[in-house]
């Protein structure tokens, strides 16, 4: 029961209390760049949370079976790491160009996108520098990844109504973008304190 | 002249992180205080100007179809040393930062100069155009930090700048104000570089 609470624990800290987006900023590019329609901004947030858990089981295997046994973890952890991650995207698009090739035109240009979106290698080392054991790293990373989804789906949201308002000259573009981010960040920031 | 307008396009009129929004992860996070601000960019240039300086001098053997594997593993080489050095002269900042500097890896001002820039041009150019994305990248980090710390803290890189009656608005040094300040310059400089071109 311990251990399910603490699964818990680090589900809810890295969902919402550290939310990857608003609170450590990682993977802003894809947040800032994607969010102008709801459809994209769904169909990443699924690639990412299917990128994120697998990468983060992968990297725990090398990390805990070779790179510690061998005493190389600080040396070629970024090097390992990315790698997986790279080779992890580029599995992913040969499976969905055959697996499903109208999803696959339609994500062409952000499928590859992911390998480079530092919020997957982000996860992957703080998995590594909290020690997480196995179960506890696929936890996390899903929950970054979730965070991520609920973060995408609100701007992407408040972006779509954005469109038909009066927005001051100033602010158009990006601008006003940071500026809700901002915000939202103020409310999540809220949730900190939540857990101990 | 030609030179001078390398380095010059990188830092105002292309500028990596107001203009072109790359690389902002670790500007927002980074900014709280002067000290992180320029850590990161020591870090930033040692991983920026000697992959320029690699990708460009290999540029001619690489094939097309497997370049971005080797750019990233480039890239991964010198993070890992600016990591390592960074720790051992710099720990207590390092471990703040930590997360940030691992993944200067992914950045995707690196990436993408040495994709744009690197792989289609000499040493030399490169060598300038990673000086000049440096500037850009650092100019607006500090800048930002500097605000930061000032208004957040009444300090600058740990010294007490503002009188002792001041009371800091902690509010800056906390994630929002990084949103918002981007916001703000993003949009200073997006309306300036408007003017300009409607002067023309």
């Amino acid at each position: 029961m311990n251990y399910l609470e603490n699964l818990l624990k680090i589900f809810v800290s890295s969902s919402v209390i550290n939310n990857i987006i608003l609170i450590q900023f990682l993977g802003l590019c894809s947040y800032i760049g994607l969010t102008d329609s709801l459809s994209s901004s769904i169909g990443m947030s699924f690639a990412v949370i299917f990128v994120t858990v697998s990468s983060s089981i992968l990297a725990w295997m090398i990390d805990n079976w070779i790179l510690i046994p061998a005493g190389l973890q600080p040396a070629l952890q970024i090097t390992s790491f990315i790698l997986v991650i790279g080779s992890f995207v580029g599995l992913v698009e040969i499976y969905i160009k055959k697996a499903s090739p109208n999803l696959y035109k339609a994500m062409g240009i952000y499928l590859p996108l992911i390998a480079t979106n530092c919020l997957i290698l982000g996860a992957t080392f703080i998995n590594s520098m909290n020690k997480y054991d196995f179960v506890e790293s696929i936890v996390s990373g899903f929950g970054i990844a979730f965070g991520y989804a609920i973060a995408m789906l609100l701007l992407a949201g408040i972006r779509e109504r954005l469109r038909n308002s009066d927005v001051p000259a100033f602010f158009k573009g990006k601008a006003i973008a940071f500026m809700i981010s901002g915000i939202l960040s103020l409310a999540f920031l809220g949730f900190s304190g939540m857990i101990k | 002249m030609n030179k001078l307008k390398i380095i010059w396009n990188a830092i105002i009129p292309n500028n990596p992180v107001l203009i072109i929004s790359i690389g902002l992860c670790s500007v927002i996070a980074v900014s709280n205080s002067v000290q992180s601000a320029l850590l990161m960019t020591f870090a930033f240039a040692m991983v920026q100007i000697p992959s320029n300086i690699i990708v460009s001098a290999m540029r001619k053997i690489i094939p097309h179809e497997i370049r971005v594997p080797i750019f990233v593993s480039v890239i991964a080489a010198f993070t890992t040393i600016a990591a390592l050095l960074s720790q051992a002269y710099f720990n207590s900042v390092y471990q703040i930062i930590k997360l940030y500097i691992l993944l200067v890896v992914v950045n995707c001002i690196i990436i993408g100069r040495a994709e744009a820039f690197a792989y289609q041009n000499g040493v030399f150019d490169s060598f300038l155009d990673g000086i000049g994305n440096t500037i850009g990248y650092g100019i607006v980090l500090v800048a930002i930090a500097i605000i930061r710390e000032l208004i957040g803290k009444g300090t600058l890189a740990g010294i007490q700048i503002m009188p002792e009656s001041y009371q800091p608005m902690l509010l800056m040094i906390l994630p929002p104000a990084g949103f918002i300040m981007i916001g703000i310059l993003v949009g200073a400089l997006e309306t300036y570089l408007k003017r300009k071109e409607g002067k023309k």
